[in-house]
């Protein structure tokens, strides 16, 4: 299981690539959707980073519950698969 | 009926990504065709390959603008750009105006097989991402053009193999002809990557003459032995020729002339019946008789049969005429989708600029294609009238005949 700083740090620097942003823009408390510039679309792109990263599908009933980083941090901790 | 004019041009090709640069790189018989390792340690027959510069669309579009654009799409992007700077329809305009778009693309090989891939692999088509579905779409350039331009006429992607360019020109012309159109974007693309042409390779229909990559494309040379992939866009703004006085518009030249035909014979290997009748209804709908006609940019493409079939279709068609007749294709590669309106623009530059840009790699004809008056290296030449044959897998042909417009 990935401490949450680990968690924190490897998504933070996913996401800064794929949606050409500075890591240093995105803090807990910011808005996911502001922060990304995410519409309908390109929320597709986070759900996939979320799933090959930590095998996690985030369900259309739980997407959204996630609306900011603090949210997506909690939902993967949580929702991480035990390493066998 | 309305008179069709040329009033913008844009370029993105191997032998250069402006007009500037391209009108040059043609009056110096410069080749843009390359060896690549990548193609040779993936496994094609032959390596070589227009080498077309990537476009960084970064400073100029945000993220999720350009999610929607596979590599085609992106180089027709930036041809639309100098197209609609040179003619001088700035978003402005465009947001007041109906402007239509008719775009040939024929396909979206890469960015299908790489949202596929991703999909297999995570057994989830949310993995695809979501850009994949326009991005693999036929109509990609078209779809993505018309929103980035906010274009609200008439928008379609002719798909047409090796004549998609060209018969996009001919439809716009069609519509603007006819009144049901005042203005359209045009032209052609093709992705540039090895997945997008490695079953074209598969039929070994490529030169394999890859120690000498700038010699190996040399339309109607008796040692010719195939086709050089190439890719790219090509943009021409097509307009009414009252639209293009009223508001100013510099005229490049007319489009005087359509012509179109059907092989209805082999799928990949052309006939002479077919091509003759393209020429002849291109002359017939132009009112010009053969004679008139100062240049030819012929289709061919370095293969030994299709260059053969197209010089015994001019010669039906021309007869003792000796037109001067040249391929760019020795040049730039076969530029697929994109080369009918490429080819257009080559064509165009040397008129504008009174040159033939010789047909390069050209040392002597073999018995079918004796019949022609080759140009081998640039000559000064003026003339008011060109000719563009654009034929495609499939047994499409179509014909283009463009006048150089004095501004009146």
């Amino acid at each position: 299981m990935k401490t949450r700083e680990d968690i924190i740090q490897e998504i933070n620097a996913k996401m800064a690539e794929e949606f050409e942003i500075e890591e240093s823009d995105i803090t807990p408390e910011a808005s996911i959707f502001e922060t990304l510039d995410l519409d309908s679309i390109s929320l597709i792109d986070l759900v996939s980073i979320v799933r090959a990263s930590y095998g996690i599908k985030i369900s259309k009933a739980d997407l959204p519950l996630i609306k900011t980083f603090a949210d997506l941090y909690d939902y993967i901790e949580k929702n991480q698969k035990v390493e066998g | 009926m309305n008179r069709v004019v040329i009033t913008g041009m844009g370029i993105w090709s191997c032998i250069g990504t402006t007009l500037e640069e391209v009108c040059d790189a043609l009056y110096q018989g410069c080749s843009g065709i390359v060896f690549s390792p990548e193609r040779k340690e993936a496994g094609f027959e032959s390596a070589l390959v227009g080498n077309v510069p990537k476009a960084d669309l970064k400073p100029l579009l945000p993220r999720s603008l350009r999610s929607f654009m596979p590599e085609e799409a992106q180089y027709a992007y930036m041809a639309t750009r100098q197209a609609l700077e040179q003619a001088r329809l700035d978003q402005d305009f465009l947001d007041a105006h109906e402007v239509g778009i008719i775009y040939g693309n024929d396909s979206a090989i890469e960015a299908t097989m790489v949202s596929l891939d991703k999909f297999r692999q995570a057994h989830d088509t949310v993995a695809c991402g979501g850009g994949a579905i326009f991005q693999t779409m036929n109509s990609t350039i078209t779809m993505n053009l018309a929103c980035l331009f906010h274009l609200k006429g008439i928008n379609l992607t002719a798909s047409a193999a090796c004549a998609s360019g060209s018969q996009s020109i001919g439809l716009a012309t069609m519509l603007i002809r006819n009144g049901l159109q005042e203005c359209v974007v045009c032209g052609g693309a093709e992705e540039n990557n090895l997945y997008g042409i490695a079953a074209f390779d598969g039929i070994q229909a490529f030169s394999t003459r890859e120690n000498e990559p700038t010699k190996a494309c040399r339309p109607f040379d008796r040692n010719r032995d195939g086709l050089v992939p190439s890719g790219g866009a090509a943009t021409v703004v097509l307009e009414s020729y009252e639209h293009a006085r009223k508001r100013g518009a510099t005229i490049l030249g007319e489009v005087l002339g359509w012509g179109f035909s059907g092989n209805g014979d082999h799928i990949s290997t052309p006939n002479i019946e077919g091509p003759a009748r393209s020429l002849e209804r291109c002359l017939h709908d132009a009112s010009v008789s053969p004679r008139d006609i100062g240049y030819i940019n012929a289709h061919a493409t370095s293969t030994v049969i299709g260059d053969k079939r197209e010089a015994q279709a001019i010669h039906q068609v021309f007869g003792d005429y000796r037109v001067p007749v040249t391929s760019t294709k020795s040049q730039t590669g076969h530029e697929m989708w994109m080369s009918g309106a490429s080819e257009i623009i080559y064509s165009m530059l040397m008129m504008q600029h009174d040159f033939i840009a010789g047909n390069i790699n050209f040392e002597a004809p073999d018995e079918e294609t004796a019949c022609l008056n080759i140009v081998p290296e640039t000559c000064k030449a003026s003339f008011d009238l060109f000719l563009s044959n654009s034929f495609g897998f499939g047994g499409t042909n179509s014909t283009l005949i463009i006048r150089k417009m004095n501004q009146e």
